[in-house]
């Protein structure tokens, strides 16, 4: 709209024009946003709160000061070269003996452990024999566990008293602290998380590729049949889509396991051996083939919504033009559809890194995923902060992925079904 | 489109109804939980091990007082539980089957009550306290042990030729005389004490060994011969059916289930004795529970029901004066003290599972055996 | 998709090649899901065909492990459990979905894309880390293992459904009809409930199933936040298939194939009402 300083337009009761149409905009939009706003709120509360607790939880080092509190202090004055002094150990002492009636060391010595093996008994084991330990508390105490006698475990104490902390991220990156505060990549033979996410990538991008090879000609063939018959195939798309993932892979574990319906088959038919019996499932042949299956109408629903919106005349016209049938279909037809490729690849390879069920059921060793280790870490070895961080950095990957899709075709034109 | 508003009505009506059905169903789940104060929510480990519970101490328990015992099967990850429960302020566990190297972290979390244990358990019948009454070990701060029991490898005997069964736990390791699939459980636990037996280390030497470098380098090398035949197990109850499927033909696992295998389904399993890795497993109270439980846990733990629980699985009662009563299997009746861990022929080169050991290693040597097995 | 009448011999073939190579694909599609069915009818504990069952001897069938299902308190219960978490998740998520939904898709809505991206995020965030931060903070709140916590979540993570399916009608909506409607003389009320809802009502139906079959289907998030009584059925299989399989399992996965036989004929018949409605196909 065009301004008219000279002579602003009015409506009937004197308003200028352009304030009243702000009036009713900003009025409008109150109300839409009035009826977003229940869902956000409700939103907010139980998923992005949650989201924000667990990222502050990968940084989040709150055991040592609140379990050692006098000792963290006693060593704030500590000149980390060598063992501190007899204050810093009563202090311990002191923090020992109030963690054991108060039972709450069990947090720190699983803190301190992480990063160095043998803590948990040295503080645990400590504390149990405190009430026959006797001042000077420094040679008690180096009596009583050794690790008390090494700089290094000062040093760690030292460092993970901050109240927040690297270690967890370190951790999930292969990488540590060397008790001077450097960080270094941890040795070989503890690397595991960089390799999972590797794998995970990888492996997703495969998915994605196989689904495309078997998603194309299918979008394809739904786009180009009469509405009709389309129709009736694309419940063939559907039905898996709809149907459970715990019910997708159990049925590929019938299929493919040793005793499985494909192995008796090829025994039968004596392509192979009885004792030869394929290995095809609790590996990553299991993984790609069961998550193929199961993401592969995700392919194919945004491939056939792009494709059906490409009329049928262009590749007649490149044909009557002269054009070679294979050499119309790259040079028009396909082009066309790489907008379906983008979002169905983007589609599918984020749901694809971030699946648990099916690679924990039928990946065996080789065919997990990182997002196994983040379930590893929640129930098994209770690493909760490196959980979080894992989890954080997943979640990094997705949303560049996702904000990349968003980008390139929308979130709103997401279609289901 | 009279019909169309209509049928949407309908539907809303519907709803509606449904709606509230499942909000009356809520309101009664909430009723019946704080109405029926006497159920008892237990959390154990499943499998045969819970149905040893279930026949030795719930039934007799349930028939005598009229409470409800209800079995949770998550003592597999019953540390995560039990820390998950607390910080959400609503322990729904009333007792807790647990490992003693979990029940001490839990105890120094303060996770678990500490336990008067004279006070709180029954005399031997002759009147022994309970304190001298339980062997060595099992009566810790927070925890109150119930039975011995052990890891051990069982093969499946149709899977050798007669005259050349094996026998050690060097044999696990064999391929070449004894060739097959091995399945092992996915923890560093026991696979190395085993390796390391299996490479010439004394059941003894086994901690001593493990806790230098070299030591653990030694194990893995070892464990390298055998992994591209190993299937890793994370259930209990995998080990025996795949034994039975012949899948496998080793493969590790706690020696009640193979027990439980052999007697009810008449499964053709040896358990391989040599190296047994053995330690106890008992009971912790959940912080703010030892009211309502302590009645059981004191019936649970006396003399005649931990003998009892013995006539239903192969697990050593952890009590000096249970062990004269064991007799015979419930089902089969045979004769139960030669299936029992302790047994001295079982017991001659057994490795008393090191808890400290494990306690401060678990997490390095679990990250290390993850990396491996990637690799 | 018919051959051309200037098709050349090669394109011939490689039309029926391109065919018989897409039946393949739709039997990689299908196929696995049907297969089950009569592996669930076994009446030995194996997860393949037996002998009988190929000569098609009746003693190679039986029901045992529908009756296994329908006598086991476990199964039964945790279907209870499913339905409950379920419904009362759908009907939330429905509500809020559809209310949000109605001032998405006003012009006036500010920021549209930035919430419509947050309010699309429960489903795009990988499920392992949405069931990671809702334990850590439904631990927090006291919300974790009860059945309030797993409705709540498990409405999370159905309102992106709702939302999507639900705004996607109502931008198809032909505005001009409110107006025609006003304009002879039919009161707002009377408008929004002959002319707006039967319009809408497609849309808010199927999103409310997608929403039903997520919580229904769902397993990572029971398995972090549910207590013992919360078990679900998704839960009991998940245990199931891990522990031991036993072919009670694929009595249950044929069920819930029925289930979503029966939920995509739904679906259709509703996409085929709205199209109706609108005038947009025939019939």
């Amino acid at each position: 709209m065009s301004d008219s300083p000279s002579a602003p337009l009015t409506t009937a009761d004197g308003v200028p024009l352009k304030v009243s149409l702000r009036r009713a905009s900003r009025r409008l939009k109150i109300k839409a946003l009035l009826l977003v706003s229940p869902l956000l709120a409700f939103l907010i509360i139980a998923f992005v709160m949650p989201i924000f607790d667990m990222l502050w939880r990968s940084v989040d080092n709150p055991e040592v000061s609140n379990a050692l509190p006098h000792t963290v202090e006693a060593l704030e004055n500590w000149d980390g070269e060598s063992l501190p002094d007899e204050p810093v150990f009563a202090a311990l002492a002191q923090d020992l003996k109030t963690g054991q009636e108060a039972r709450n060391l069990g947090l720190v010595s699983s803190r301190l452990n992480y990063e160095k093996s043998g803590m948990r008994s040295a503080v645990m084991g400590t504390a149990r024999r405190l009430s026959r330990i006797e001042p000077p508390y420094k040679t008690a105490l180096i009596d009583a566990n050794d690790a008390w006698g090494e700089l290094d475990t000062w040093q760690l104490i030292e460092r993970e008293s901050a109240p927040y902390t690297l270690s967890y991220y370190l951790a999930a990156v292969d990488m540590q602290y060397t008790p001077s505060g450097e960080i270094v990549e941890v040795p070989d033979y503890l690397q595991i998380h960089l390799a999972l996410f590797w794998r995970t990538f990888w492996m997703s991008g495969l998915i994605t590729l196989l689904t495309l090879v078997l998603g194309y000609p299918i979008a394809f063939l739904l786009a180009n049949l009469p509405a009709r018959r389309a129709n009736l195939l694309m419940i063939l798309v559907l039905l898996p889509f709809w149907t459970s993932l715990l019910v997708r892979t159990t049925t590929w574990i019938a299929i493919l396991q040793s005793q499985g319906v494909l192995n008796d088959v090829m025994v039968a038919l004596g392509v192979i051996a009885d004792e030869m019996r394929w290995q095809m499932i609790y590996n990553k042949t299991g993984t790609i083939t069961a998550m193929t299956h199961i993401l592969l109408p995700f392919m194919i629903l945004p491939l056939y919504s792009v494709m059906k919106t490409i009329p049928p005349s262009y590749m007649r016209a490149a044909r009557s033009l002269g054009g070679k049938p294979f050499l119309s279909f790259r040079r028009v037809y396909f082009p066309l559809t790489i907008p379906g490729i983008a979002a169905g690849g983007i589609l599918v390879f984020i749901l694809s890194i971030g699946y648990y069920i099916t690679p924990a059921l039928v990946g065996g060793q080789s065919g997990r995923f990182i997002t196994n280790y983040i379930a590893y870490h929640m129930q098994t070895s209770l690493n909760w902060g490196l959980a979080a961080a894992i989890a954080s950095i997943l979640l990094f990957v997705v949303i560049v992925f996702y904000m990349i899709f968003n980008r390139l075709i929308g979130v709103d034109k997401v279609k289901l079904g | 489109m009279y019909n169309v508003i209509k049928q949407v009505a309908g539907r809303r009506s519907v709803r509606i109804k449904r709606t509230s059905l499942a909000l009356v169903g809520l309101s009664a789940l909430a009723a019946a939980v704080s109405a029926q104060a006497e159920t008892l929510n237990i959390v154990s480990w499943g499998g045969a091990y819970s149905n040893s519970q279930q026949q030795a101490y719930h039934e007799p328990w349930m028939e005598k007082t009229g409470d409800e015992i209800v079995n949770i099967d998550r003592s597999a990850n019953g540390l995560a539980g039990l820390r998950a429960q607390s910080q959400a302020g609503n322990v729904t566990w009333d007792l807790v089957d647990m490992l003693p190297a979990d029940a001490l972290i839990a105890c120094a979390e303060g996770l678990i009550e500490p336990l008067d244990h004279d006070a709180l358990l029954a005399d031997a019948p002759d009147g022994t306290p309970p304190s001298e009454d339980f062997v060595d070990g099992a009566l810790d701060e927070c925890f109150v042990a119930s039975i011995v029991y052990s890891n051990i490898v069982a093969f499946n005997t149709e899977m050798f030729p007669e005259d050349n069964q094996p026998s050690t736990i060097a044999d696990v390791f064999d391929l070449e005389n004894f060739p097959g699939k091995r399945t092992l459980m996915r923890k560093p636990i026991n696979n190395l004490e085993w390796a390391l037996v299996a490479d010439g280390v004394a059941p003894e030497d086994v901690y001593d060994v493990l806790s230098t470098d070299e030591g653990v380098q030694r194990a893995f090398a070892k464990l390298d011969t055998i992994k591209d035949q190993v299937i890793w197990w994370q259930e209990g109850a995998q080990p025996p059916q795949l034994l039975a499927d012949q899948e496998v033909a080793f493969g590790s696992a706690y020696n009640g289930r193979i027990f439980n295998a052999m007697m009810s389904e008449g499964q053709p399993f040896e358990i391989i004795w040599d190296a047994q890795v053995f330690e106890l497993d008992g009971w912790v109270v959940p912080t703010g529970k030892l009211d309502k439980v302590k009645d059981y846990l004191n019936f649970a733990t006396d003399t005649q029901r931990l003998a009892d629980q013995a006539r239903y699985i192969s697990y050593g009662p952890a009590r000096k004066s249970s062990s004269g009563m064991v007799s015979t299997h419930a089902d089969t009746g045979i004769e139960m003290t030669p299936h029992m861990p302790t047994f001295p022929p079982n017991f001659a080169t057994a490795i008393p599972k090191n808890d400290e050991f494990w306690a401060d290693n678990i997490d390095e040597l679990s990250r290390r055996f993850d990396a491996w097995l990637a690799m | 998709m018919a051959i051309p009448s200037y098709a050349t011999r090669g394109e011939r073939i490689w039309h029926y090649v391109f065919l018989g190579l897409c039946s393949l694909i739709f039997l990689f599609l299908v196929g696995p899901l049907l297969i089950i069915i009569p592996l669930s009818f076994n009446a030995e504990p194996y997860f393949t065909f037996s002998e009988a069952m190929l000569s098609f001897d009746p003693a190679g069938y039986s029901l045992r492990w529908y009756e296994d299902f329908f006598t086991s308190s476990e199964w039964l219960n945790s279907i209870k459990n499913s339905f409950i978490i379920g419904i009362s998740s759908t009907v939330l998520a429905t509500v809020l979905g559809t209310i949000a939904a109605l001032g998405l898709s006003s012009r006036h809505m500010p920021a549209r894309g930035l919430i419509m991206a947050l309010l699309i995020s429960p489903m795009i965030v990988p499920l392992i880390i949405s069931a990671a931060a809702m334990f850590f903070f439904f631990s927090k709140i006291q919300l974790a293992q009860t059945y309030l916590g797993v409705i709540l979540a498990h409405t999370a993570l159905g309102i992106p459904f709702v939302v999507i399916t639900v705004t996607a009608t109502l931008s198809s909506f032909d505005t001009t009809l409110i107006r025609a409607a006003h304009s002879l003389g039919a009161s707002p009320t009377r408008t929004f409930f002959k002319v707006v809802l039967p319009l809408v009502t497609p849309g808010v139906v199927s999103g409310a199933l997608f929403a039903f079959i997520t919580s229904f289907d769902e397993v990572v998030v029971v398995l972090f936040i549910a207590g013992p009584e919360q078990r679900t059925m998704p839960i009991q299989m998940w245990s199931g298939i891990r522990e031991q399989i036993s072919p009670t399992i694929l009595a249950v996965a044929t069920m819930l194939v029925l289930l979503s036989m029966l939920l995509l004929a739904t679906l259709e018949m509703l996409r085929r009402r709205s199209e109706r409605l609108r005038g947009m196909s025939p019939g």
